[in-house]
């Protein structure tokens, strides 16, 4: 971060007072005190724009998709299709074939898995993922390992929080069939220099997917410029509703893969001999989606896009770095997770104290953190601990809030003293 | 701030820091492990029962303060306890918190466990010993229990 960059943004770029108006269900107190809220690595709060374009689809434009000729479905064709092309340009991709819509990043993540990865993979080969990933990136390939014999294997971490990237020329082998990789860490805010791990993967042809779900919301993604395979992430911890998230997949990868589900939308004509399945993106995309949810995860990125994603992640280092230097200074408190290159992650265990009891005193003073293992068990492990407290920001948030978590580290301690 | 004095009483403080019977129990012959996967905390308890009464209880294992407390207060009341009078108390302490029984009434030194009541995310960290050790006496072999 450079001073420059602080300068613009303290200026002009941002103004937060403003923005927390657009996000209704911050102007709460919870058990008497104002809502301060911290978790926004487990879900992010929502504008009143998305929650309005969600609100008008029903009232206005509610009907299904690519069926019937009356103008309600046509009008709800055109909104589900106008979101997955703002999917698209969000991410920098080709072209609207690329985008499928999924329930989440966990959902695409499967069907990769299943899709892609489970018809090439064959005893003996390996899948490559990290110690830093989420559940997520880590069960669906552990079960497509079973169903095929196929090998689990990890890139190393080291006590930063960063990768052990020296070893990653062994890893990316010839057994390597896939490697699965988050963009950034969501229990300790890594950000994965994934633009060269792609490129050493790429250079032995080895396809990488990228879990972006905690990167959406912080980083400007261009898939093109990563030249990444697969990408995903998840609406509702990028200020869209939940149940709604998306597949990046490059189209000749997306096209030679089988569907995964089946049902209506993703045929073109079914009869009990043979079925012919729709072109992309359909043919992913069985059953009637979440249209609403593809409409607000559209209003989504239209709001990021309206306030420039550079200057909220600009803001959101600043208020990063800003928590670091307060909770480094405290007494008593460890920061776990201590990586270069991080964003708007601050996992910290406070001396003697234990996570879930930390949750609860900082919940009585409206101060809402995680506390627990973020789904990310292995990254536990390796600290040799079984949770952590983990204040996690966004651009709503404000230095003011970085003071009550301050706060309300102090009454922990006061109270445990 | 007064409920969370009602829930971190100086005696669940005390319990916390200085946790009793918290040791293992070599010549235990019945154990369990309790885990609750929300939060990592994981324990084990030992019992070693003679003709029917809980000679010795004990518990080694990390988690937070309430579960901690909870495990090493649920040690010393069932120690020279009768099975019959353990069952007992486990479903005073189970009835209490989770409310099933809207009259029930924690006995003697549990009661500084009240005041998980007001927190219903916690409840599981204060039933977890109790789990454990209900599931260590009704087996002779080592077992694992989740509350989740």
């Amino acid at each position: 971060m450079t001073q420059t960059e602080l300068k613009v943004v303290d200026s002009t770029a941002l103004d937060v007072e403003v923005i927390r108006q657009d996000f209704p269900i911050l102007n709460q107190e919870v058990n008497g005190h104002p809502l301060v809220y911290l978790d926004n690595a487990a879900s992010s709060q929502k504008p009143i724009q998305v929650i309005e374009a969600v609100d008008a689809y029903y009232r206005l434009d509610n009907a299904n998709v690519h069926r019937g000729v009356h103008r309600l479905s046509q009008r709800a064709t055109d909104a589900y299709e106008g979101a997955r092309d703002k999917v698209r340009g969000f991410l920098g991709a080709k072209s609207d074939k690329e985008i499928i819509f999924t329930r989440g990043a966990t959902e695409a993540i499967n069907l990769v898995a299943q899709s892609f990865a489970r018809p090439q993979l064959k005893a003996g080969d390996e899948v490559l993922i990290s110690y830093l990933e989420h559940h997520a990136n880590i069960v669906p390939w552990q079960m497509v390992c079973e169903q095929t014999g196929a090998k689990l294997k990890v890139i190393p971490m080291v006590e930063s929080g960063e990768l052990d990237l020296t070893g990653l020329d062994e890893l990316l082998n010839e057994r390597t069939k896939i490697l699965a990789i988050g963009h950034v860490s969501n229990a300790l805010g890594t950000v994965n220099p994934i633009k060269d791990i792609i490129a050493k993967a790429k250079a032995k042809s080895i396809p990488v997917l990228v879990d972006g779900a905690q990167a959406v919301p912080h980083l400007v993604v261009d898939v093109q410029d990563l030249d990444c395979d697969f990408y995903v992430f998840s609406g509702h911890k990028m200020f869209a509703p939940t149940g709604i998230g998306a597949l990046y997949g490059k189209q000749a990868l997306l096209e030679a893969m089988p569907p995964w589900q089946g049902g209506g939308d993703m045929i073109l004509s079914v009869s009990f001999d043979n079925t012919i399945y729709n072109a992309l993106p359909y043919k992913f995309e069985a059953g009637t989606p979440h249209i609403a949810g593809a409409v607000g995860l559209g209003a989504a990125i239209d709001y990021m896009n309206s306030l420039g994603i550079e200057n909220l992640a600009a803001y959101e280092h600043h208020l990063l770095d800003a928590a670091t230097r307060k909770l480094e200074a405290m007494d008593g408190v460890r920061i776990i997770g201590t990586a270069k290159d991080k964003a708007s992650v601050l996992s910290f265990m406070i001396e003697d104290v234990h996570p879930h009891d930390v949750g609860t005193i900082f919940d009585q003073q409206g101060v809402a953190i995680r506390a627990g293992h973020h789904c990310a068990q292995p990254v536990m492990q390796f600290y040799g601990i079984a949770a952590t407290a983990r204040a996690s920001f966004a651009f709503y948030n404000t230095e003011q809030e970085i003071d009550a978590l301050v706060n309300a580290i102090k009454t922990t301690q006061e109270l445990f003293a | 701030m007064s409920d969370l004095r009602d829930l971190y009483q100086q005696v669940i403080m005390d319990h916390k820091k200085n946790p009793r019977n918290f040791r293992e129990i070599v010549d235990a012959n019945h154990m369990a492990h309790g885990n609750n996967p929300l939060c990592g905390d994981a324990l084990v308890v030992y019992v070693k029962l003679n003709d029917g009464v809980i000679e010795d209880v004990s518990f080694q294992g990390s988690g937070c303060a309430i579960s901690v407390a909870s495990a090493s207060l649920m040690t010393e009341t069932l120690k020279g306890k009768t099975l019959e009078e353990a069952e007992k108390l486990y479903d005073n302490v189970h009835n209490a918190l989770t409310g099933e029984s809207e009259n029930a009434e924690l006995a003697g030194k549990l009661q500084v466990l009240g005041g998980v009541k007001e927190f219903p995310a916690r409840v599981k960290c204060a039933t977890l010993s109790w789990h454990t050790v209900h599931a260590a006496m009704d087996n002779d072999h080592d077992i694992s229990v989740s509350t989740e």
